[in-house]
């Protein structure tokens, strides 16, 4: 008999630690499909943080570290200057980079450090029980705004991956959103570019993907596919935003 | 080690970390350990090391987190206010046992603070620092040429247990010129490879480096694991001078710099008959509680510190038989003179025998 399909060779047999409906898996099996397919899972060392992915290292078959909230630009800095030839990753959630660790991601993208940075948003603080992130959307409720964001009291969403892309010069930097297959499969060409980009060392990569979380959303898990169709991805459009020199179309 | 050059403590404790191996250097510029991070700066490329400017000490001890977790000798150098923003990565570090060396050149607190010297930060620094329960060993130099040497044997301590270590001194330690004599220079190559350390899965299984396990019954295990290595460092690592010891009845306790005065004023008390001793802890955390153990004739300490008693916790913990702890000191970058000390000491060996 034939296997046509089974996990990427560089993940472990463990549990998906998510609730129904999430699409942290898919991401993290994307992370594992490019690493895979590039070969590199005995050169790679993954950095996780506090958040619904604390525990992913678990997921995986090679080096990983886990570290402080929101830090794990800075620590991926102090591994790949350690061993530059290595490929380091921090995989992040949107309160993890876009909130806390907003100057750790900045300034690594500043410096153009040859790291990649995978950041989920799905729009809440979805391991503390749904509050508000700094990418909630206007009007969108929240346990800590629970008559939903109000501009006018608690600002606006920030849209990271053009934020990096403006200020990161030598960068690859993209939004995908884990929705449907056409988007997914987008979305793991854009993990393998960002691997690509820091193999060939050319700069810094982030890739931002939109990912369900029902739970935080208070929607069911198709609904919230929809929610990320026909709102989320009007305030935050898909596509690669910086694209560094020599990497191939 | 036989050729002596006149280095200030900031270049003594650089060189002595960059003898010890140490080729990585992440800082935050504050006052007064500039003179330290600005050598770095210098040195470092000249030698093929890594020196990065980092855009907060918070970012600073996670980049010192990556490097550690790596394998690699690594340290940063900050004052009081830095180290405070520092805690959170200290506490990670503990709990991922990754070794390192932070320099905190103390200046007075609370608050910003000023930049004079001081000895504000015993306290934090012995007590863990950040949430969580955890030590790092504390060093004390008092001489340039054991800021060489402490810097040096820091990393040998941080690797061997696993564990950060903190150098605590303040900008008259930094500044001061003294002969120092320099150890001997290890090539970072040479250094034993740390199998645990995060390089990339080839050809092993894959390496961890994390700062919370995944079970409940596994944090207790972290615990019970760390208290027996704290244990064990209480038992080996303890360091101190002491001084005329043999027939002390007063003690003067005192670290750094101001035990450096200190030795003046006990030795001038000497010169005229008084029956003072001192002892100068090395490690402050593991606190030397062994130098306080053997001594009958003692009927006092004084406890000579740039601070309002923090120390004194420690002294009043260690002591034997109900002998009493004075305290001089204040904090705010007071600098105590040889002349305050002999008079507070005096004032003390008068009192000493009569409570």
């Amino acid at each position: 008999m034939t296997k046509l399909f089974a996990r990427p060779s560089s993940m472990s047999d463990a549990e998906m630690p998510y609730c129904p409906g999430c699409t942290h898996g898919i991401a993290h099996r994307l992370v594992g499909e490019a690493i895979d397919e590039l070969g590199i899972l005995e050169k790679v060392i993954g950095i996780v943080s506090a958040g619904c992915s604390v525990r992913s290292w678990c997921l995986y078959r090679f080096d990983m570290v886990l570290s402080a909230h929101g830090r794990s630009p800075a620590v991926a800095t102090g591994l790949k200057r350690a061993l530059p030839d290595n490929l380091v990753f921090a995989y992040q959630g949107d309160g993890d980079s876009a909130a806390i660790g907003l100057a750790e991601l900045m300034h690594a993208a500043l410096r153009c450090e040859g790291i990649t940075v995978f950041t989920i948003n799905n729009a809440v603080y979805g391991a503390t029980g749904g509050q508000a992130a700094p990418t909630t959307l206007i009007g969108q409720k929240t346990t800590s705004y629970p008559s939903g964001r109000d501009p006018s009291y608690a600002g606006y969403p920030i849209n990271m991956a053009e934020v990096l892309a403006s200020v990161s010069k030598n960068s690859y930097v993209a939004r995908v959103a884990l929705n449907n297959v056409r988007n997914i499969l987008k979305a793991k060409n854009a993990v393998i570019r960002a691997f690509k980009t820091q193999e060939g060392r050319l700069g810094f990569s982030f890739v931002e993907m939109l990912s369900a979380c029902p739970i935080g959303w208070r929607m069911t898990p198709l609904d919230s596919l929809k929610w990320i169709d026909e709102t989320m991805i009007k305030q935050y459009p898909l596509g690669e935003f910086k694209v560094p020199k020599g990497l191939e179309p | 080690m036989d050729k002596i050059d006149l280095l200030s403590g900031n270049e003594a404790l650089a060189q002595g970390a960059i003898r010890a191996g140490c080729r990585f250097f992440y800082g935050y510029p504050i006052t007064p350990q500039g003179e330290l991070f600005e050598y770095m700066a210098r040195r470092l490329p000249e030698i093929g090391g890594t020196f990065l400017q980092s855009e907060s000490e918070i970012a600073a001890i996670s980049m010192i987190y990556g490097t550690a977790a790596a394998g690699k000798r690594v340290m940063t150098a900050s004052s009081g206010p830095g180290i405070s923003l520092m805690q959170e990565g200290l506490s990670h570090l503990a709990s991922a046992q990754l070794p390192c060396l932070v320099v905190n050149v103390m200046r007075a607190g609370p608050g910003l603070g000023r930049v004079r010297p001081s000895q504000a930060d015993y306290l934090q620094a012995t007590r863990g620092g950040g949430h969580g329960d955890y030590r790092t060993i504390v060093l004390a130099p008092a001489s340039a040429q054991e800021m060489a040497d402490l810097a040096f044997e820091a990393f040998t301590l941080a690797d061997r247990y696993r564990n950060p270590v903190m150098i605590l001194c303040d900008g008259m330690l930094g500044q001061m010129m003294e002969p120092v004599a320099l150890p001997d220079p290890i090539d970072p190559k040479q250094l034993p490879p740390k199998p645990w350390a995060v390089t990339g899965a080839r050809g092993r299984g894959r390496n961890l480096v994390l700062s919370a396990p995944y079970t409940d019954d596994e944090m207790i295990a972290l615990n019970v694991e760390l208290k027996s290595k704290y244990a064990s460092i209480e038992v080996h690592e303890a360091r101190w001078e002491s001084r005329f010891l043999d027939d002390a009845e007063l003690v003067v306790v005192a670290f750094g710099t101001s035990a450096r005065i200190s030795e003046d004023a006990v030795s001038k008390a000497r010169t005229e008959g008084l029956k003072v001793g001192l002892i100068r802890p090395i490690t402050l955390w593991p606190f030397p509680r062994q130098a306080f153990n053997i001594f009958q004739k003692i009927q006092a300490y004084l406890v000579v510190e740039m601070n309002t008693g923090q120390m004194l916790e420690d002294v009043l913990l260690a002591k034997r038989g109900d002998v009493p702890a004075f305290h001089f000191g204040f904090g705010g970058g007071w600098i105590p003179s040889t002349q305050d000390i002999y008079r507070e000491l005096v004032e003390a060996y008068e009192r000493k025998g009569t409570l």
